[in-house]
This record gives C-alpha cells, structure tokens and sequence, in this order.
C-alpha cells in the first residue's frame, strides 16, 4: 500500500541526501518525494509516498526520527487531506490533431503553456488520478516528455502538522 | 576576544572534559594541532595509523564511559577512520571524529587531499557535519558530544575545513544544546511497564537477556535485582559479557552462533524472553522464525527502530535501561520458580561448554586460566577477531561490566590491540589485556610504536596458528574442506618482534606451561607479547549452521574435536 508521510526537516544542505541515502541503503522504494521550504524559513517539508506494508512503514518512520535534523513526521495517508502533483507533458500535436487535444485540456481543466511547430506542452494540475487519466488520453498522440513535481499534500481543517496551532 | 576556529574547538574540547584525543596530524589539520599544542588539559595520542585512533578512542569511551575523541586530516586520514567509525556505529560507542578538510574556497573542486568524508560517513555515523562558518564550529563541537553520548550513543564526526580553523572568531562556547529533531525517549510508558511486571510475574519459563544497552545505561545493579528476583536465568550477547557475572549461578553466559549450548536450549525451550538494549542480531538469533518459538517477547531499548526490526515483539518499551528497570522493578514478584531452574540445572549439567584435551596447547584452556588468574583484578580484557575472540567469550567468564571490549557488530579484525591502548590510557592503574590471533595483530601491530611511546604495560595475549581459523572453519563446513587463502606462511617470529621494540616476549607451547609463564607476563610492568602457539585445526563449538535454529547447534565430539 501507498503511503503519504509529510516530513518537517531543518533546511539545511544535505537534509535531502540524507533522507535519500536512509530509503537507498535500507531498501525502501520511494514512489515520489517532493520539498520546499515552509512559512519557517529555516524549516522545509518534504511529502513523501513511499511503497510498504504496515511493517516497512513503520521502520521507514522510526530510521527517518533517528535522522538528526527531522523534526516531525505524519502519515497522513488516513488524514483527511488535499494533495495535488502538477505535471508536465509534451506531446505531439500536428495541425489536424490539435483541436481535439485541446478539447481534452479543456476537459481536464488542464493549460496549455507552449505552443511548438508540432508539439504542445500541457500544464496539469491534480491529484493522481486525474494526471493518470489525462496522461492516458494524450498517449495515443505521441507523449513526448513528461515532468513530475511528486505529490504535494496537505491536512484539511484547522489542524496545522508543525506542532503548533 | 578574538580567537582562532582551532583555538575555539581546542577550548570547547577542554569545556567538554576532553584529555585524551587519539590522532595523526596532517596539511589540512596544521592549524588545529598548532592550538592542541598550547593545551594544558589535552594529551594528544599519536597512532601509527588513523583507523587505530578511532579504535583507540573506542576504547577509551567504553573503559571509561566517557566520550572518545580522535582526529586526523583530510582525504587519506579522514578514510582510514573510516572502518573505525563503522565499528564505534555497529556497537553503538560514544566517539567524536575530528578531520580536516581543505578550504571551504577549494570544497568540490577534488584538490589535494580531499574527499567528501561527510558523505562517506553519513551510514556509519550517528551524525555528522561539515563547518562551513567559524561561528559555528563551536556549538557544533558542543552538539557534536551531546548526540554522541544521549539516546543510543554512536560516533558523530565533525569536519573543519583549513580555513574554518584558521579563521578568527569571538570566543563564544554555547551553555545549552537545543537541538528541535532530537529528543530521546527516557522514560517508559507506565501501562507497558505495569504489563511487562505481568507477564514477568505470569511466565513459567522466563530467561533475561542482557545487551550492550545495559552497559551503556550503566544498569548492571538494576538488572542484577532483578535476576535475583526473578529466579529467572540470564544470557547476554557478546557485548555484554561482564553486565552479570558469569560466575554467578544463574548465568547461562553468552547467547547465539556460539553462545554456550545451555544458553541456545534454554532459550529455545523459554516462554518469555525478557531483551533488555539487545538487537537481535543475526548472530544471536540463528534462524529468526526458529528463534525462541515459544516465548513472549519483551523488548526493552532506547531505540525505537529497534523494536520489531529483526523479531516480532510482544511488548515493546522504549527508554532508557536504567530509568525502565527502576521503575519496573518495584512491581515485579520476588519468586524461586524451583521446576524451572531444575530443568536449566540439568540442561547446563547435560550440555556444558567443552573442549578437547588430545592436541598440546589448547587455547580455550589458556583463556580458562587467564579468567583464573585475572578475574578478581582491576582487568580491562579486549579482543580481536576471529576464534580467539569467542573462546575469550566463552571460556574467560566476566564478572564486571566494562571488563570485555570487542567489535560485535562489525567484526573489525585489528580492533583489539588499539582498543587495549586506549584502555589503558584511560585507566592507567588497571591491567590491560588485548587476546588476539596473528591474523587480526597483524593489521595493527605497528601500535607497538604507540603502546611503548606512551609507557603502556599492555599485555597481548597471541594465539598463533599462521592461519586464519576461523575462516578456515568457515571453509572446513560450508565449501567442503577446501582451504582457500587462509594460511600465513611469513609470520614474523612475535618474540623478536616485541624484543625489537624494546618490549618482552615469552612464547607458551606447552600446557604445563601456561600458568606459570602467563603469572610471569602478567606481574610484570612492561609491554608484553605473550605467544601461544596452536593448531589452525582448531574448532570453536558449538556451531549454529546456517539458516539454523539455535537448538539445531553441531556440538563438541570426543575424538573430532579438531578440523582435520
């Protein structure tokens, strides 16, 4: 099962290597993780989905409390929470074509943000399943290119996750 | 006042209570070893080689229980600490690295001598950092000591670039350490402590088992009331030989691969296992789904990730040793469970620990009487790698924590001799003595130079078989008998090499032998080789095979006690 584990670290360098190095060397598989600084400028966070049983779950959250320089994890996988990724994609779009991709942007309250001589590129924002389904319906187009951020997520309500209110 | 980044670190060093720093100097630490010269408070160490300041520094930290400091340069010195740190990680040691780096200016550029040792080391240590700004090289040392000492201790290293150290700074020592993503767990949870006093009061066939973490939670007492409150028997794992005294009848010694046979069946047959800062290593537990089928497991450690790593637990408690055991003591039964202790009576009676009496000198009876002979003194025993390491676990019978230093978690051969120099550093009054075979001394043997520089008495007690036994008993089960790469055929003659350093050697190749000339090494006051010459077909029993449980153990025959 898929797991979302939001992560408050120090912002500091090699925060990231750390954390990376801990899911390479104990053999955890890391389905995305994105990170960015939060409205502490000295403390970043990093949204990571990582791939386990309730066993290996476990053991990823207590090797990531043993890192120095995290300060708080959750799995908000149970939460109630907002999560969206935005994705880009290039695709293939001759003159004959491209009416019809527009249409499926439209559909998908996707954007388009350039226009080449005979490719798209395509803004979507989401969670996964719509990424999923938009990434499937230009695929009979020609994907060329395609982009990531990872999954950013957050809890719903008033509840804030750094450990104060 | 305005002071240099060596300066600060050397005053933050003495702030912390530092006097021995173990190390090797170098072009990037030129300005840190200018300022360790003007202390007073400090003595430097000077090694042979860097991997033997860590070691050294190890051993200083678990004689003394007090943080072991090292240092060396950048590039080549910082990657020979390299396995030191590794060793100091895997049996959870108390060290703070020291190294050199080259300019901050020069960082990533692969200039002369350097290398990313922050990210070398960053799965062998607890933590580490690279000081990037003077100001904080000394809230960095201070956070440094703190991490290596509280919750699970490990070794942390500190890397100071040349210019960092060079730079001029205000001199500042931080009072408080207040780190937001480090707070370890002391104290247990009160339900899980009243319902581990049950299901020990509850329990038929209870056995305690002791780890490293009761040594380093300085529990020994604690946990010695309640093994006798309990009747219960107890086990312990390699690094916590000495917690409780083995010759104190309800020792069943050490656990595990070769653990004593009594230790293994009991275990087997035990409905509760009481694991107390254990980790259930590998080479305790044999085949995991085999290990003490029948028992609930309680587990006991400061360290979260512990619980549940390598065996499912019944009763997790996290904290501290010390703190759980007090509080958990008051509510566990005082009992004499008689039916119990008769069964582990006729297991130990049945299946004792056992060896041959047919070859000339048989270590295990060396080691026998070298627990007879030093027992009762003020002893710091340390071992290296290999058999000589579990007779000495199996035969020299601890009394005392603090008493047996070894690598247990990494198998570090070259461990003992450098340990032993750190011992006795920190214990000049005490009688150090480091076991060890030809293969494991050879790596470290040049801290001869070390050992008699400082006027270290250091006794090395040396199984010599110019083979590397244990691999070779590895070989003799597992790849048919066919001996690859294990024989040594350029021993040096051990006597002339301590004579050449100025140190006695006296050689033992006789069982008759033994006690005289081991009182005759041991009551003198100098640096000693003691040689014992040996078979190499030797065989250290019992022996938990591979994928094995711990019951399903080979044992000790009459008439094949050797690996011919």
């Amino acid at each position: 099962m898929k797991h979302t584990l939001s992560v408050l670290v120090e912002n500091k360098p090699g925060v990231l290597t750390r954390v990376a190095g801990l899911f390479a060397r104990r053999g955890y598989n890391i389905d995305s993780l994105a990170v960015g600084r939060t409205e502490n400028p000295e403390i970043s966070r990093m949204t990571i989905v990582v791939e386990g049983d309730d066993r290996v779950i476990e053991q990823v959250t207590k090797q990531l409390h043993k890192l120095i320089e995290v300060i708080k994890i959750n799995d908000i996988t149970e939460d109630e929470h907002v999560h969206r990724e935005l994705i880009l994609i290039k695709v293939n779009a001759d003159p004959a074509h491209r009416m019809e991709i527009m249409q499926i942007v439209n559909v998908f309250r996707a954007r388009v943000v350039d226009f080449g001589r005979n490719s798209l590129i395509i803004e979507v924002t989401g969670d996964e399943g719509k990424i999923n389904a938009i990434e499937n319906s230009l695929h009979p187009f020609g994907i060329r290119e395609v982009v990531r951020t990872g999954k950013v997520a957050m809890v719903r309500g008033p509840k804030h996750k750094n450990g104060k209110s | 006042m305005a002071v240099t980044g060596a300066e600060i670190l050397i005053k933050t060093l003495e702030y912390e209570g530092v006097d021995t720093v173990f190390g090797y100097p170098g072009g990037a630490v030129l300005p840190i070893y200018d300022a360790l010269k003007e202390s007073s408070k400090i003595k430097h160490i000077l090694v042979r080689q860097e991997q033997a300041a860590v070691h050294a520094a190890s051993g200083y930290a678990r004689t003394t229980g007090k943080v072991g400091v090292c240092m060396a340069t950048s590039g080549p010195g910082a990657t020979n600490l390299v396995t030191g740190i590794a060793t100091a990680y895997m049996d959870s040691i108390p060290v703070v690295i020291i190294t050199g780096q080259v300019s901050t200016e020069m960082v990533g550029t692969d200039a002369f001598q350097e290398v990313d040792i922050t990210g070398i080391t960053m799965p062998i240590s607890k933590h580490n950092y690279l000081v990037k700004n003077v100001k904080d090289l000394s809230r960095i040392i201070r956070e440094a000591f703190h991490i290596a000492k509280t919750g699970r201790p490990g070794p942390v290293l500190v890397d100071v670039p040349k210019n960092v150290s060079a730079q001029l700074t205000k001199y500042n020592i931080p009072e408080d350490v207040d780190l937001r993503g480090y707070k370890p767990t002391y104290k247990g949870h009160p339900t899980q402590i009243k319902n581990a006093a049950e299901l020990i009061n509850e329990a038929k066939k209870p056995v305690i088992f002791a780890g490293g973490g009761v040594i380093n939670s300085e529990a020994a007492a604690e946990l010695k009331i309640l093994v006798e409150k309990t009747s219960a028997p107890i086990t312990t794992t390699l690094n916590a030989l000495g917690v409780f005294p083995e010759t104190h009848p309800q020792s069943l010694g050490m656990l595990g691969l070769h653990g004593t046979p009594y230790a293994n069946y009991v275990v087997t047959e035990c409905d509760l296992l009481v694991g107390l800062g254990v980790r259930f290593d590998d080479r305790v537990t044999g085949a995991v789904e085999k290990f003490a089928p029948n028992a609930k497991k309680i587990h006991i450690d400061i360290d979260p990730a512990e619980i549940g790593k390598n065996v499912e637990v019944d009763l997790p408690l996290v904290g501290d040793v010390k703190t759980i055991l007090e509080e958990l003591l008051p509510l566990v039964e005082e009992r004499e469970n008689r039916e119990w202790n008769a069964r582990v009576e006729k297991i130990k009676k049945e299946y004792p620990l056992r060896y041959g009496e047919t070859l000339a000198l048989r270590p295990q009876y060396v080691i026998e009487k070298l627990g007879e002979l030093t027992r009762d003194k003020d002893v710091v025993i340390t071992t290296d790698v290999g058999q000589h390491q579990m007779w000495t676990a199996q035969y020299y019978k601890f009394t005392k924590p603090r008493t047996m230093l070894t690598s247990g978690g990494l198998g570090t051969m070259g461990y003992g001799f450098p340990a032993a120099i750190g011992a006795q550093l920190g214990n000049r009054d005490k009688l150090v003595v480091a076991v060890t075979g030809d293969g494991s001394f050879q790596m470290h043997m040049a801290e001869m130079g070390t050992a008699v520089e400082n006027n270290l008495p250091v006794k090395v007690l040396l199984f010599n078989n110019n083979c590397l036994a244990l691999v070779r008993q590895l070989q003799h089960f597992y790849c048919n008998k066919s001996y690859s790469a294990v024989d040594f055929s350029g021993n040096p003659d051990f006597i002339r090499f301590a004579e050449c350093y100025g140190a006695k050697g006296i050689r033992i190749t006789k069982t008759e032998e033994t006690v005289p000339k081991l009182e005759e090494a041991l009551n003198n006051d100098s640096l000693t080789i003691i040689e014992c010459v040996v078979s190499n077909e030797e065989m250290v029993y019992p022996m938990v095979p591979n994928n094995k449980g711990l019951n399903e153990m080979i044992h000790f025959e009459e008439g094949e006690d050797n690996g011919r």
